[in-house]
């Protein structure tokens, strides 16, 4: 009796089994760290707004590639005026909105005159200020005016800053977003998830998912539990890289290592009265031991940098020389500013990277006779404290945005770097077109950042994600902030 | 002696435990077997072994010389907490009995009611909102959590006891009620104040932990039990010993904490004495 009860569960089991495998999974739920605040990327500053939206519902005229290539959208093709000032846009036919409106020229239009209008609130607008005029000059064409020649305009409008959105539908974005993208916006379960379904009508490739969740799970015990119990499908940002190793064993998962753009640095605030001084923001460039914070905060996912730029992008200068560890040059270069007993208050934001990163860094910098007091924070306060209030001497942090070497240039960043000389490099960086000149005035920024030891440079965040093995499809390397799910399937 | 003899065995465990845990704290304040500030990342994770004899954390600190210092950090916030609440809470008690039915009584009791319908948790994070976590606030906020509890005490113990033949006596020879309430209710109470303190500290121990553990109480790099869990949450499946020791630590000192509540109870209780 027991016997055949046991075979006949086995031969449910075995049925379960066949069905499952006979219909094909068409649906995949996405962990993410974060929750964004709101849903509308030209309109909030929060990477999680573009993890969640990016290429899947909104598009722009051009968008990035796995690899961090820029390659047509929206836009068919394009052609550039000799003097680099205009470009002639021509769109692609049958596109519409989710709505079923057509998107066409006059939405590009209205998407690029919004975003760098003088009351726009895009976080993003120094990458339209470039634009002088914008015009429709037929239904699927548009003819972009710049004040001066972009060697980088293509690539701006890849941002997730820089999608096309409809007049009609901007107002609700941020609840109800409305695009052009293959998945259309189904439902937002505020603090749980966001639920997306595939766009019948989408004008490009169709994608093979049917249904895709984003699920938000903060807390990185409760990340590798879901992800353990199979609840989430993927996690590109996975927050517990400690635990990796478990999954590199199961054969059920995929763990994923690839580059972001993410510079981790201990941002030092530059106008601060005790870190005014080049020789003490130095000793603390070389009381830091790069190597142990990577393996002691990230368990050894990450690679050292020397200046606030991508390894992985040609144009980077390794720096990590100029700042190596080196206590006992820190302890002169301390003496010889003469300062004792330095105390410097540390703020740390929630990520694991920083709160582990600044217990590392706190023990570190004891070692050369710096004390700190060590502050954790949540987000809401960091930015109220750090980013907004400048009141702190450190702080651990992760720049992610791309190319974002031009932020030393606004001495009201957080950071409060004030040098002419960097800013008029970047200045001439932002007229230059020609790929040597650029690539020689990206250099000479990286090196003029780290000769004036503005900020230590720790590390380039690694990208470490967990994916059922079964998932093909998603982006190893993270060249922008998104969870592009359109190449994604599944594989039996 | 004999009274030592009579002591229930629950009360002898708890104290001795207790005090074990005391020494412990007290004697990280000159000696650990490693430095609890010294990252090692070279040494991380490390299982226990003669070096480490509890092994390292994720940071290669001893986890054996963590659980020393955490035991200060605990037995300080919870003692400070005690203090606190008993400086506060006893006069408060006292006074709403001596003015018993009085305006006074009215606004102290319902002043309690109040900040005992904040949990201790809300407080804290109310506390820490303004001045930032620290362990200090941690103290503020279990001590706040702790005034109700004792005024609370204080007040229903000394009703009872003005109400004795001696209490009138005193009155009759013209004493105030302040000098009776310092000379002849707190003396007559101070039992069950004691009773009361020991099970608040247990409590205090477990809160702190609690506060710890959500990033509310002491800020690295100074350890705390709760903290040490918070930890090693995600490292829990390939280095146990992480979250297994201060877990331990944390079960093992609030048990004998409230066995030495319990027999001390019973101990110092008239009645209860007499009965055996």
């Amino acid at each position: 009796m027991i016997r055949s009860n046991v075979m006949s569960v086995f031969a449910l089991a075995a049925c379960l089994n066949m069905s499952a495998a006979l219909a094909a999974q068409t649906s995949i739920t996405v962990g993410m760290q974060l929750e964004p605040p709101n849903l509308d990327p030209t309109g909030g500053a929060a990477a999680a707004i573009d993890e969640v939206v990016y290429a899947n519902i909104f598009e722009g005229l051009t968008r990035y590639q796995a690899d961090g290539s820029v390659v047509p959208a929206l836009a068919r093709e394009w052609t550039i005026s000799d003097d680099g000032l205009v470009y002639t846009f021509a769109l692609h036919d049958g596109v519409t909105f989710h709505d079923g409106s057509s998107m066409d020229a006059n939405d590009v239009k209205f998407s690029l005159d919004r975003a760098r209008a003088e009351d726009s609130t895009n976080a993003q607008k120094r990458l339209f200020t470039g634009i002088s005029m914008v015009e429709a000059v037929d239904p699927l064409t548009v003819r972009i005016t710049l004040s001066n020649p972009d060697g980088s305009f293509i690539t701006s409008l890849a941002w997730g800053d820089a999608v096309i959105v409809a007049p009609e539908t901007i107002d609700t974005a941020t609840t109800a977003p409305v695009g052009t993208g293959p998945f259309t916006f189904s439902r937002w379960v505020q603090g749980d998830r966001v639920e997306l379904a595939r766009n019948p009508s989408y004008w490009g490739t169709p994608v093979a998912l049917e249904r895709a969740t984003f699920k938000f799970i903060s807390d990185p015990t409760a990340a590798f539990a879901a992800m353990m119990a199979g609840d989430i499908d993927a996690f590109p940002g996975y927050p517990a890289p400690e635990t990796l190793p478990q999954f590199e064993a199961d054969p059920r998962f995929r763990v994923i290592v690839g580059s972001t753009e993410g510079e981790t640095i201990l941002s030092t605030n530059n106008k601060s009265d005790k870190l005014s001084d080049i020789r003490i923001r130095k000793a603390l460039a070389h009381a830091i031991d790069r190597q142990a914070i990577i393996d002691g905060a990230m368990f050894g996912y990450g690679t050292p940098i020397g200046t606030h730029f991508a390894p992985h992008h040609p144009d980077y200068v390794d720096l990590t020389g100029q700042s190596a560890y080196d206590p006992q040059k820190a302890r002169d270069l301390l003496k010889e500013a003469g300062v004792e007993n330095l105390s410097l208050s540390l703020k740390l934001p929630p990520p694991s990277y920083a709160r582990r990163g600044g217990e590392i860094i706190a023990a570190q910098l004891r070692e050369v006779g710096i004390e700190t007091e060590i502050a954790n924070l949540e987000w809401a306060q960091w930015l109220e404290q750090v980013f907004r209030g400048k009141d702190f001497d450190l702080t651990i942090v992760s720049h992610t945005e791309p190319m974002d070497i031009g932020i030393y240039a606004n001495p009201d960043y957080y950071f409060q770097y004030d040098s002419a000389e960097f800013q008029a490099t970047i200045a001439e960086l932002k007229l230059a077109s020609d790929p040597s000149d650029r690539s020689r005035l990206l250099q000479a920024a990286q090196q003029r950042i780290a000769d004036d030891f503005v900020n230590g440079y720790l590390f380039q965040l690694a990208r470490t994600g967990v994916a059922n093995a079964r998932i093909q499809g998603l982006w190893e390397n993270a060249p922008t902030q998104a969870n592009d799910l359109t190449g994604v399937s599944w594989t039996d | 002696m004999s009274r030592i003899r009579h002591m229930p065995r629950a009360l002898l465990v708890g104290l001795a435990v207790t005090t074990v845990v005391l020494a412990v704290a007290l004697m990280s304040l000159v000696w650990t077997p490693h430095a609890v500030t010294g990252v090692d990342i070279a040494a991380r994770l490390q299982p226990p072994s003669t070096t480490y004899l509890l092994g390292t954390d994720h940071f290669g600190r001893d986890l054996l010389s963590m659980l020393m210092v955490g035991a200060r950090t605990s037995m300080a916030v919870a003692i400070l907490a005690v203090g606190l609440g008993m400086l506060v809470g006893v006069p408060l008690g006292l006074s709403a009995a001596a003015m018993h039915g009085g305006w006074l009584d009215d606004l102290v009791m319902r002043g309690n009611d109040l900040v005992f319908a904040f949990p201790v948790l809300v407080i804290a994070i109310l506390i820490t909102a303004v001045f930032g976590p620290s362990a200090v606030n941690a103290i503020l906020a279990i001590g706040i959590f702790n005034i109700p509890v004792f005024a609370r005490v204080t007040r229903g113990a000394a009703l009872a006891i003005w109400t004795q033949d001696y209490i009138r006596a005193a009155r009759v020879c013209g004493k105030g009620r302040a000098r009776i309430s310092m000379e002849h209710v707190l003396p007559n109470i101070s039992s069950l104040l004691i009773v009361q303190g020991t099970i608040q500290f247990g409590l205090g121990i477990l809160v702190e932990a609690g506060l710890s553990y959500v990033g509310l109480g002491a800020q690295p790099p100074l350890p705390s039990w709760g903290r040490m869990l918070a930890d090693s949450q995600t490292m829990i499946s390939f280095a146990p010993q992480l979250a297994i020791f201060p877990g331990l630590a944390i079960v093992i000192t609030v048990l004998a904490l409230n066995l030495a509540g319990d027999g001390l109870r019973d101990f110092l209780d008239p009645r209860i004495r007499r009965a055996r």
